[in-house]
C-alpha cells in the first residue's frame, strides 16, 4: 500500500487542487483543522467550495485570503466574538472577491452529507419548510411525501471532493479516532471522495483495534495522514488542549478592515513556514492550553 | 450591591421557561447559563441537548464560551452526531429550544441571514442559521432571546431564516411545520408572549416601562391586560449567575 503519512504541505498539494470542494470544521466548535486552513492560505489555493456546519473563524480566514468561490454552510462567524468581518466584506463589497453562498441549517447540511454517505440522491426533512432559507438555497425542492402526502423538503446529496478530519489519534493507514461530539464528521467523511486525516498523535495499529468504536470512517477512504500536534488551535481538542478564547476575540478585533486581516495573516500564517513555527510563536500560551486540559 | 444587568434579568427569565424534567435545546450564550440556574433551582431533572451531538443531565462546572468547550464534553451522558440529536428534535421529542436572533417581526419570524432586499448582495451579511432554523421548525416550544432595539424588532424582516408563526393564522400547519413555534420572546427590556401568533408584551423589566418598550419596538405594540414588571431575580438566582459567569462575559456585556 502507498504510504499515506505525509506533511501538511504535501497533503494539500496532492488532495486539494484549485476548485476543489472541501468539507472541514465538521465537529462544529471543537477540532477545527486550522493548521490545514493556514496551509491552504500559504499554498494560495483558489476557487475552493467550502462545505461545513458552523466554521468558527476558519471559513472567514479562507474567504479573506481569496481562496473561496462558493460556500455551503449553516453559519459563518466567530462563535464567542460575533460577526465574521471577512465574510461580510466579501458578501457586502466583493472584497477580495464575490462568493456564491448556498444557505443551510446544521440539520440540512448534515442530512445532505448523510444522503451522500448513503449513496442516496436526496433525503427528505420536515425542517425549514416555508422559510426564505429553504428557497434561497436554490437546490432544495418542496414535495409532498409519496406515502402520506405531508409537506417535505428534499435536500440533494452533497459529495465533497475531500473531507478533513482533525482527530486525537490515527494509525498510519488512516484509521482515525475522534472523541467528544462528532457533529457531522462521519457523514462528511463517508460522503467524500477522499479524506485527509490530521492527527494529534500517530499510534500503533493495535491501539485502534483495541477500541474500534472511536474510528470515524474506514481507512480505505483516507488519502493522507498528517501528524501534527496542536493542529486545531485556537479551537479545542478534547483531552489534548483547551479552547483559546482570547485568540478568537483578538482575530475578531484585528480583522475589522481588509488591511487588518492582511496584517493578521502575515503575522500568523504567511511569515511562518509551518505549524510548528506557529506553536513556537504561541509559546507559553500554547503550553498553558495543553497543561489546562492535561490537569482535568 | 452590584446593580442588576439586563443580561441577568434575561437569564433568570430564560431559566423560568425550563420546566422540571424537560428535554431542552440549550444553545448558546445566555441560555447556557439559564440551564445552570434552572438545574440548581426549580428544574433539577431537566436534560440539556447540544446540537453538535451531546446530552448532559448536569450543567458544565465552569463558564462556557461555546457548547463545544472541553468542560461541556466532559461529564456528558451521550456524545454522538448532529443528525442523531437533531433527529430527536425532528421526532418531536424535544420540549423546548432557545435561540437568538438579529431581527424579528411581530409574528416571531427571525432573520439571521442578511439585511437588505437582495440575499446575494446584502447590506449587512449576518452569520446564518446554525441550528436555529431547525430548532424553530421542530421544537415543541421556542424561546427567543434578543437585544431590544427598534431596528431589530421590525414590522417585516428582510429574510425569514427561522420560521415564526407566519403572517396568516394556521401558517405553520399549512406549510407542514410540526414544532410549536415562538412561545416567549425575552429582550433586554421585556418579555413577550404569542397568544394569537403575534408578539404581545407580558412584562417589562425593572427600570423599563410600557412606554419605553413601545418607543423601542418597530411594530405597533400590543400589551396584555395585566402587563406588569418582570419578576426581579432572587438573591439565590443572582448568586448562581454571578458565581458561574464570574467576569460577566455573557451577563454584564454591553449589548
Amino acid at each position: 500500500m502507498t504510504p499515506k503519512v505525509m506533511s501538511m504541505a504535501e497533503a494539500v498539494r496532492r488532495c486539494v487542487p484549485d476548485g476543489a470542494s472541501v468539507a472541514l470544521g465538521l465537529a462544529l466548535e471543537p477540532a477545527i483543522p486550522f493548521a490545514l486552513v493556514h496551509e491552504l492560505v500559504r499554498a494560495r489555493r483558489r476557487d475552493l467550495r467550502l462545505i461545513g456546519p458552523i466554521s468558527d473563524m476558519a471559513f472567514d480566514i479562507l474567504i479573506s485570503a481569496g481562496c473561496v468561490a462558493e460556500i455551503d454552510a449553516a453559519w459563518v462567524g466567530n462563535v464567542s466574538a460575533g460577526l465574521a468581518h471577512g465574510y461580510r466584506r466579501a458578501m457586502e463589497k466583493g472584497i477580495p472577491r464575490r462568493i456564491v453562498v448556498r444557505d443551510h441549517s446544521n440539520l440540512s447540511i448534515g442530512l445532505s452529507l448523510l444522503a451522500g454517505a448513503l449513496g442516496s440522491p436526496y433525503i427528505p426533512t420536515r425542517s425549514l419548510l416555508g422559510t426564505d432559507l429553504a428557497r434561497a438555497n436554490g437546490t432544495f425542492r418542496e414535495a409532498p411525501s409519496p406515502f402520506d402526502g405531508t409537506p417535505t423538503l428534499l435536500l440533494p446529496a452533497i459529495e465533497p471532493d475531500v473531507a478533513v478530519l482533525a482527530v486525537q489519534r490515527s494509525d498510519e493507514d488512516g484509521n482515525a479516532q475522534l472523541w467528544g461530539p462528532w457533529g457531522i464528521s462521519q457523514e462528511a467523511a463517508l460522503a467524500s471522495k477522499a479524506v485527509i486525516v490530521v492527527a494529534d498523535e500517530l499510534v500503533d495499529r493495535s491501539v485502534i483495534r483495541a477500541d474500534p468504536n472511536r474510528t470515524v470512517a474506514p481507512a480505505f477512504k483516507v488519502a493522507a495522514v498528517v501528524v501534527q500536534r496542536g493542529a486545531c488551535h485556537p479551537s479545542p481538542l478534547q483531552d489534548r488542549y483547551g479552547r483559546d478564547h482570547s485568540f478568537f476575540h483578538a482575530y475578531h478585533d484585528a480583522t475589522r478592515s481588509a488591511e487588518g486581516y492582511a496584517a493578521w495573516a502575515k503575522e500568523w500564517i504567511l511569515d511562518l513556514p509551518d505549524h510548528e513555527a506557529y506553536l513556537a510563536k504561541l509559546g507559553p500560551r500554547w503550553e498553558a492550553l495543553v497543561a489546562q486540559e492535561r490537569a482535568r | 450591591m452590584t446593580p442588576l444587568t439586563a443580561g441577568e434579568i434575561m437569564v433568570a427569565e430564560a431559566a423560568r421557561q425550563i420546566r422540571d424534567g424537560e428535554k431542552v435545546f440549550v444553545g448558546m450564550r445566555l441560555p447556557l447559563i439559564a440551564f445552570v440556574v434552572a438545574k440548581r433551582t426549580h428544574a433539577p431533572n431537566a436534560i440539556g441537548l447540544f446540537e453538535l451531538g451531546m446530552v448532559r443531565d448536569e450543567p458544565a462546572p465552569e463558564l462556557l464560551y461555546t457548547m463545544g468547550d472541553p468542560p461541556n464534553v466532559r461529564g456528558a451522558t451521550w456524545s454522538a452526531r448532529t443528525v442523531d440529536i437533531m433527529g430527536l428534535l425532528a421526532r418531536g421529542e424535544v420540549d423546548a429550544g432557545f435561540i437568538g436572533g438579529a431581527e424579528m417581526d411581530r409574528h416571531g419570524d427571525l432573520n439571521t441571514t442578511a439585511i437588505g432586499p437582495d440575499r446575494a448582495h446584502p447590506a449587512v451579511q449576518l452569520p446564518g442559521s446554525g441550528g436555529a432554523a431547525d430548532i424553530a421548525s421542530l421544537a415543541k416550544r421556542l424561546i427567543v432571546i434578543m437585544p431590544h432595539d427598534k431596528r431589530r424588532l421590525r414590522e417585516r424582516v428582510d429574510f425569514v431564516t427561522t420560521p415564526g408563526h407566519g403572517s396568516t393564522p394556521g401558517w405553520r400547519a399549512r406549510v407542514g411545520l410540526r414544532g410549536g413555534g415562538p412561545d416567549v420572546l425575552i429582550t433586554t427590556l421585556g418579555v413577550f408572549r404569542f397568544p394569537e401568533g403575534r408578539a404581545v408584551l407580558a412584562s417589562y423589566h425593572p427600570g423599563a416601562s410600557v412606554e419605553r418598550v413601545r418607543a423601542e419596538t418597530g411594530w405597533e405594540l400590543e400589551v396584555v391586560p395585566d402587563v406588569h414588571e418582570t419578576e426581579t431575580p432572587s438573591e439565590a438566582v443572582l448568586t448562581i449567575v454571578r458565581g458561574y459567569d464570574r467576569d460577566g462575559f455573557w451577563t454584564r456585556r454591553a449589548e
